[in-house]
């Protein structure tokens, strides 16, 4: 298999302008006769489907909760990114697309990811049309921030709700299209499997999640925009529902699965209180902007203050190690994410960190909070500042927060060319779901870029080119490509429901968790990775052996909903494993211990592996084939990643 | 009504990682989990709700029951757990209620009518930054529907008011808030929700604090269109 990104020819800057003008048009008259499946509600599925919508395509719409509103990009913080450049700090559509590359440690695509700063700025064009009500100045015109990675400000933000508010404007333009007729809308319904026909995606089959009914679904082409699967670690500050069944199962049937072991770990989540945790909190990154990361200088400091021997305030300011700051000092507290997260653990691992547990550092806002005033900190970031106390009990206007990394977002995803078509003809994969822009890491307030851009500006071009050469005439649900997929999710759940062990479905997604954080999480060797797989290997036989599934497929079954997906995770997990083992360097959020500077930073090998590895499946248990496609960098410098 | 025990509850627990442990619990005693609507677990994407002591997610003002904290409970307590209650909200099964009424409300008007693309650079359009925060406040409804469990009336008129008021104070939404709040209302009387009837207990436990103002302004508004308009059918 030869993996063509089909990037066009042409200088950079004109590639994206060259290629909407060369893909084939469908005629407005002819765009109700094409019908397409985008699954996902989020902030990549919502804007695809109303914008589709929009332009005279017949869509239908699939998520899992009860309303579109509620996919997970509701959850996400601190902002936006586009280069408009308003602050006049020096900004540029290449500036963004040079720190989104060297961000993401060169793993990604230069034509994507200069697309994506190209169209950014359209996007906060958008958004204010619909209403979105982003922070202002006095002045009454639009406010930014800063996020890590960066040296100029340009995040756009709505106090800490920006993906809330950017979710409910693509939300309000997928109403507008459901209420013409041009989408419908499925919610409460989980896609279960991907149909093809004649090698091309007809359609998926799904779930009704209050019947249980078993239903195919047909379509001339199908998207995908179905988030990560950081719900692999099973804590993760993805939403409890988050899962990678539809992109997984879509790679059982041939789509290739992109750099899988390149997932982000935050740097500034809720630290873990308990055996019960059942999920993580994020405090946005935009916290660093303000917040100030430390840790005791000594051992023994923090040893007396764990247990309770001392208060923080005890702790003199020369006695604290402003970790960031001295390793980092052009970047600081703003350094990228990946770096952030690697030093916590560093510090917590010499025995510095803070907490009962040692897990956790300081962000600490009494400097920020003397120099403005508390009601401006509170303006800026009041709904997070209550989200810890509530969670915590403690007040950060007074006590520094304690932060620890946790798992947030997957870079990794299924394989799209520059279209975002996968290698299943007529498959699409956008947002988070897809591998394409952020390489090894992502930089912050990237990804509702990324899900908008795709939605609104990219796929409703590049479809169409696809839709262009494909004949009117639909496949009907009854075609035996149909009835056999339907069979297959049939016989699964009933092979589900039939095992009647004695241990939950939970306890196998934990233990699957703890595996994958504790070897293939912030940092990777190939010990513990060859350990991992074999680990994995026992814990999904186990599963397929003893795991307890209760009711019937015929109703509302949170269970049978829940061992579907972590089937996929008990054979996702290995996948993670094999890509992290198989990747002799580190970078960004993939960090292998055997590669690494003299100052413990990523030690990449651009000769040997500056390639994206696209996975094929070939059977559970059988060893994925490796497909290379290699990276070319003609517009940047591939160096060292400095942020001192 | 049925009664559980549940053992080995932190105070560092959230409420809804308390039931958890009691689902894990009836699994493992081979009887089936309750099921309840939670996702994000961070109080934003409004898919949790529960009635709790006779409280629209619980105890704690201004907190959904995925951020109430088990502190606020005590060892020994007997909790009353109920699904929200309203003829708009049909239930599933066990704590499961059908909210989609909701989505219907906002497809009947909740939205600038926009396409994407060609549309004028985002600073054209200067709103002072009071009328944004305004504006911000109303759009942070999560439309979980503690207003309508907490009304005697079931009424919707708290979370319809939220997006009427965002879209009636920015510019880019004054050129249909006449139609937009008449047809939203159609919806809201079609949908089964009663009457608002101007308690505010809607308000008082709404987790996220939308305004009582917002219905104020609702009036206002649906008073303008009528006096005006021709608006619908
Ligand atoms: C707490 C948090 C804060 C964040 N903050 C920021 C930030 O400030 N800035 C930033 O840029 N990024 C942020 N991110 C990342 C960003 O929010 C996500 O990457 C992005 O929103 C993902 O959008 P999406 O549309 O791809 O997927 P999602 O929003 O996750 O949507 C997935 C959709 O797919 C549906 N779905 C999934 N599986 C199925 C199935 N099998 N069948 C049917 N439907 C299915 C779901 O119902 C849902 O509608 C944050 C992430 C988190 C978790």
């Amino acid at each position: 298999m030869i993996l063509d990104s089909k990037i066009p020819e042409g200088p950079l800057a004109e590639k994206w302008d060259k290629h909407k003008f060369n893909v084939k048009l469908v005629n407005p008259a002819n765009k109700r006769k094409y019908e397409v499946i985008v699954v996902g509600t989020g902030l990549a599925g919502a804007s695809a489907a109303a914008t589709l919508g929009e332009l005279g395509y017949n869509v239908k719409a699939f998520c899992f909760q009860d309303s579109p509103r509620r996919a997970h990009s509701i959850a996400a913080q601190g902002g936006i990114n586009a280069a408009k450049n308003y602050q006049n700090d020096g900004d540029s559509v290449f500036r963004l697309f040079y720190d989104t590359i060297k961000g993401g440690d060169y793993r990604a695509r230069e034509a994507n990811v200069y697309r994506l700063a190209q169209v950014s700025v359209d996007i906060i064009d958008q958004c204010v049309a619909q209403g979105v009500p982003f922070a202002r100045e006095y002045g009454g015109l639009l406010a930014n921030r800063s996020f890590g990675g960066a040296q100029v400000s340009r995040t756009f933000y709505a106090r800490g709700q920006t993906g809330q508010q950017l979710l409910l404007g693509a939300y309000s333009a997928l109403n507008r299209q459901i209420a013409y007729g041009k989408v419908k809308m499925y919610p409460r319904t989980e896609m279960l499997d991907l149909v093809m026909v004649d090698g091309k995606a007809r359609g998926i089959v799904v779930r009704n999640l209050i019947t249980g009914k078993i239903e195919s679904h047909s379509a001339h082409a199908v998207v995908l925009a179905t988030g990560g699967y950081g719900n692999v670690f099973f804590l993760s500050t993805n939403a409890m529902g988050s899962n990678a069944t539809a992109a997984w199962r879509a790679h059982k049937k041939g789509a290739l699965f992109a750099n899988p072991c390149f997932t982000q770990i935050h740097p500034t989540c809720i630290p873990v209180s308990g055996e019960y945790q059942s999920k993580l909190t994020l405090m946005s990154e935009s916290l660093r902007n303000d917040g100030r990361v430390w840790v005791p200088k000594t051992v023994e400091l923090a040893q007396r203050l764990r247990r309770g021997e001392i208060a923080i305030n005890d702790i003199a300011e020369e006695d604290r190690d402003y970790y960031l700051e001295r390793k980092y000092p052009a970047f600081g507290n703003l350094v990228p994410r990946d770096v952030a997260s690697r030093n916590a653990k560093l510090v917590c691992d010499e025995g510095r960190g803070v907490g009962g547990s040692g897990l956790a550092v300081y962000l600490d806002f009494a400097d920020a909070i003397k120099r403005d005033g508390q009601p401006a900190i509170a303006a800026k970031y009041g709904n997070l500042f209550e989200m810890y106390a509530k969670i915590t009990d403690e007040n950060p206007y007074e006590k520094p927060m304690r932060i620890y990394p946790a798992v947030h977002y997957t870079m990794g995803g299924l394989w799209v060319d520059y279209n975002l078509m996968t290698n299943i003809p007529g498959l699409y994969a956008t947002g988070e779901c897809n591998f394409s822009d952020h390489g090894a890491n992502r930089l912050g307030a990237s990804a509702l870029m990324q899900g908008l851009a795709d939605g609104y500006f990219v796929i409703p071009y590049t479809i169409g080119d696809y839709l262009a050469q494909m004949p009117y005439a639909k496949v009907s649900t009854d075609h035996p490509a149909f009835k056999e997929a339907e069979e297959a999710v049939i016989a699964k759940n009933q092979q589900l429901l039939s095992i009647k062990g004695t241990r939950t479905v939970d306890e196998f997604h934990k233990a699957l968790g703890l595996l994958m954080w504790d070897y293939c999480g912030m940092a990777r060797n190939a010990e513990g990775l060859q350990f991992a797989k074999q680990e994995i290997r026992k814990l999904r036989d186990e599963f397929w052996r003893d795991v307890k599934v209760t009711g019937v497929n015929e109703e509302l079954n949170i269970t049978l909903e829940k061992a579907n997906r972590v089937a996929d995770f008990l054979e996702l997990g290995e996948l993670m494993v094999d890509d992290a083992l198989h990747r002799n360097e580190s970078c960004g959020g993939h960090f292998r211990e055997e590669y690494q500077t003299p100052e413990n930073e990523a030690l990449r090998d651009d000769e040997n592996f500056a390639y994206v590895a696209a996975w094929e499946f070939t059977g559970v248990g059988n060893e994925p084939v490796l497909h290379k496609e290699d990276l070319k960098f003609e517009n940047v410098k591939l160096t060292q990643r400095s942020y001192k | 009504m049925v009664t559980y025990p549940v053992k080995g509850i932190s105070p560092d627990m959230s409420f809804l990682e308390m039931l958890d442990v009691l689902n894990e619990d009836l699994l493992l005693r081979g009887d089936e989990p309750i099921a309840f609507d939670h996702d994000c677990r961070e109080g934003i994407c409004g898919m949790c709700s529960l009635y709790i002591n006779g409280r629209a997610h619980g105890p704690e003002r201004g907190t959904t029951t995925c951020q109430l904290h088990m502190r606020h409970f005590k060892d020994g307590d007997t909790i009353t757990i109920e699904p929200w209650r309203a003829a708009a909200f049909p239930v599933h099964r066990d704590l499961v209620v059908d909210r989609s009424a909701m989505d219907r409300i906002q497809q009947a008007g909740g939205y600038i009518s926009v396409n994407t693309g060609g549309v004028p650079d985002a600073n054209t359009i200067p709103i002072p930054k009071t009328i944004a925060d305004k504006a911000f406040d109303a759009a942070t409804c999560i439309q979980c529907g503690a207003c309508v469990a907490a009304c005697k009336n079931a009424s919707a008129m708290l979370f319809l008011s939220a997006k009427v008021s965002q879209l009636a104070m920015l510019p880019q939404g004054k050129v249909e808030a006449k139609t937009r709040v008449e047809n939203m209302l159609a919806q809201h009387d079609a949908e089964g929700f009663g009457a608002c009837s101007n308690i505010g207990a809607c308000a008082a436990e709404c987790p996220v604090g939308i305004s009582l103002d917002n219905i104020a302004m609702l009036n206002r508004e649906y008073i303008s269109a009528k006096a005006t308009s021709e608006n619908v059918a």
